[in-house]
């Protein structure tokens, strides 16, 4: 069944047990990203160590897709330096973007090649994507932030 | 079991006007087709409606045989386009019991109707009826489409005028309990739904518009869930102005309508200006055309007019107190059928009176998008989120909502698909 490729095990299960959620201290930035069609919210926090992400902190309500990417995200880049996670984020951007054509580098991506099924789905690639661009706002954020205090 | 009989003499169940919705269901193309290998199952009328073959034919005609610009050609063709679109607009007024064909505005949509009324405000209107500013109120409610509230809001920022509105109670209804304190003689306009896209409700008028008169204020009502399922007679209902739109009943999209009293609308300003909305235009000026041609600037959208005219004929074909008592029929089996659904809750009114055959739930903790796409999987279609009604969320606390809604091809077996489905989103999500 088709919905299996969408509502993947490892999907469901970030979804049920989410990994590193609610709202931590201290941290450099945070952003609050709502997806307007559905309503879908994330309130997102990250703390920089030097050149990593120390710390990446979130909360939020949505569907299954926003919920378990977000915990997928922290999983995959929390404690990773800030050059290392863009790249990755670039690579799930892409996996978003391709409309389920893109074979995914499970090296690179981990848990997150689980939401290759979620690019057939263009509805749904939105919901993916909210709390990756929200680390992405929130990073940006947090490094121009350094570099005014340097 | 004890068999109760009515007596005689009185309003029979067998009385109630019906139709065959096999015979119906058999005129719509569409709900021939398969989705994700299951038999469409649509449930999301409310959103825009399935078009029958009348009306897919009647635009094909129409391009194929008489396609012009008009109202301002001599020729053959143009002259038949005039008299199809004009003929669409004489079909419109008598739908809704307009006094006047010249009452009947045509717009792209609803949306357009209600800014084109929201527009004529302001502090410089000739007509002191519209004549808005600070001190001034507009009141609308928290059930309204974003439709009837944005431009509103848009309205009292260039004004300095106050947007007020009334409450929800728990059952979703219209919260009337100090009516006589938020309609008051500083009110200008009260605008709301009739119908709600998302509860459901159809919201009882006649104690508002009592209070609108006695203060004298203007009464708009936006018809776009309720001009599709029952029926309307605007001098009945005693309002200023009206606005809905095609595409919610079997009329293609890109078609809407505003009804205004004649004696209003010919002392609003125009709209859009541009071609057909002139009498006369200099180069230090011009005078407009009266209603209805004043609002409408440019050419119009004459096939989807053609398409609504047809679809007019189609609705009264089938008889719209037929329509409506079908409504109420399937809105009662489905509030008893989704009652059996565990961790189901509804938002709105759980009886089927004084509400209209559109049902927003929550399952429990599943996300609507989950819920939605998992019905999709399974050939059900509905729609999910705030429903462009952001605003009826926040008042119960919900981030999003499921959304089923029929109309006249609507059955039971589809709503006991509904019902199964629901059934396989709680097994995925256990």
């Amino acid at each position: 069944m088709q919905l299996d490729q969408l509502y993947q095990e490892i999907i469901l299960d970030h979804y049920k047990r989410p990994q590193g959620r609610g709202l931590r201290e201290p941290f450099a930035a945070g952003v609050h990203h709502v997806n307007p069609t559905c309503g879908d919210e994330i309130t997102l926090r990250v703390a920089l160590d030097g050149e990593t992400i120390s710390d990446i902190s979130y909360d939020g309500q949505g569907c299954s897709i926003s919920q378990a990417s977000a915990s997928v995200l922290y999983e995959l880049l929390n404690g990773r330096k800030v050059d290392d996670a863009f790249a990755v984020h670039a690579a799930f951007v892409e996996l978003m973007g391709g409309k389920g054509q893109i074979e995914p580098d499970e090296e690179v991506l981990g848990d997150a090649v689980a939401f290759a099924g979620v690019a057939k789905y263009p509805a749904r690639v939105k919901c993916a994507l909210l709390s990756w661009m929200a680390l992405k706002d929130a990073v940006a954020q947090a490094v121009a932030l350094e570099k005014e205090e340097v | 079991m004890t068999a109760l009989t009515i007596p005689a003499g009185m309003p029979q169940y067998d009385d109630k006007p019906r139709f065959d919705v096999e015979r119906v269901r058999a005129d719509f193309p569409i709900l021939g087709r398969e989705v994700n290998g299951h038999p469409l199952v649509y449930l999301d009328s409310g959103n825009t409606s399935q078009k029958p073959r009348q009306v897919i034919d009647a635009v094909a005609r129409y391009y194929a045989e008489h396609n012009a610009n008009v109202a301002r050609s001599v020729h053959t063709l143009g002259t038949e386009s005039t008299e199809a679109y004009e003929g669409a607009r004489a079909k419109v007024a008598a739908f809704i019991g307009a006094p006047s064909v010249d009452e009947v505005v045509f717009t792209k949509n609803a949306t357009e109707s209600l800014n084109l009324v929201a527009h004529a405000f302001g502090p410089h209107a000739r007509d002191p009826r519209f004549r808005l500013g600070p001190g001034d109120e507009i009141v609308i409610s928290e059930m309204e489409h974003h439709s009837n509230i944005v431009p509103w809001q848009l309205l009292c920022e260039r004004t300095g005028a106050t947007l007020r509105w009334f409450g929800l109670t728990e059952s979703g209804r219209l919260d009337e309990s100090n009516l006589d304190e938020l309609v008051n003689e500083r009110t200008k306009i009260v605008s709301i739904v009739h119908m709600s896209n998302v509860l459901g409700t159809v919201n009882a008028t006649a104690r508002i518009t009592a209070r609108v008169r006695e203060v004298g204020a203007l009464l708009m009502l936006d018809c776009s869930q309720s001009v599709p399922h029952l029926p309307m007679d605007v001098v009945d209902y005693d309002v200023d102005f009206i606005a809905f739109t095609g595409h919610k009943m079997l009329a293609p999209t890109g078609i809407g309508v505003l009804w205004g009293r004649g004696e209003l609308l010919n002392v609003m300003p125009p709209f859009l200006g541009g071609g057909s909305m002139i009498e006369t235009v200099k180069m230090t000026g011009s005078t407009f055309a009266p209603a209805p041609a004043r609002f409408e600037a440019g050419t119009p959208p004459i096939a989807q007019a053609v398409g609504l005219g047809a679809a007019i004929d189609y609705l009264n074909a089938v008889g719209m107190d037929a329509v409506a008592w079908h409504d109420k029929e399937l809105t009662a089996y489905a509030l008893d059928a989704l009652d059996t659904v565990p961790g189901l809750r509804i938002y709105g009114p759980r009886v089927p009176v004084g509400r209209g055959a559109t049902i927003s739930f929550t399952l429990d903790k599943i996300h609507p998008h989950d819920v939605g796409q998992v019905l999709d999987s399974l050939g059900v279609q509905v729609r999910v989120g705030h429903h462009c009604a952001k605003p009826i969320c926040d008042r119960f606390s919900v981030p999003a909502l499921t959304r089923a809604s029929f109309y006249l091809y609507t059955t039971t077996e589809e709503v006991d698909a509904l019902v199964r489905g629901l059934d396989q989103v709680r097994k995925v999500f256990a």
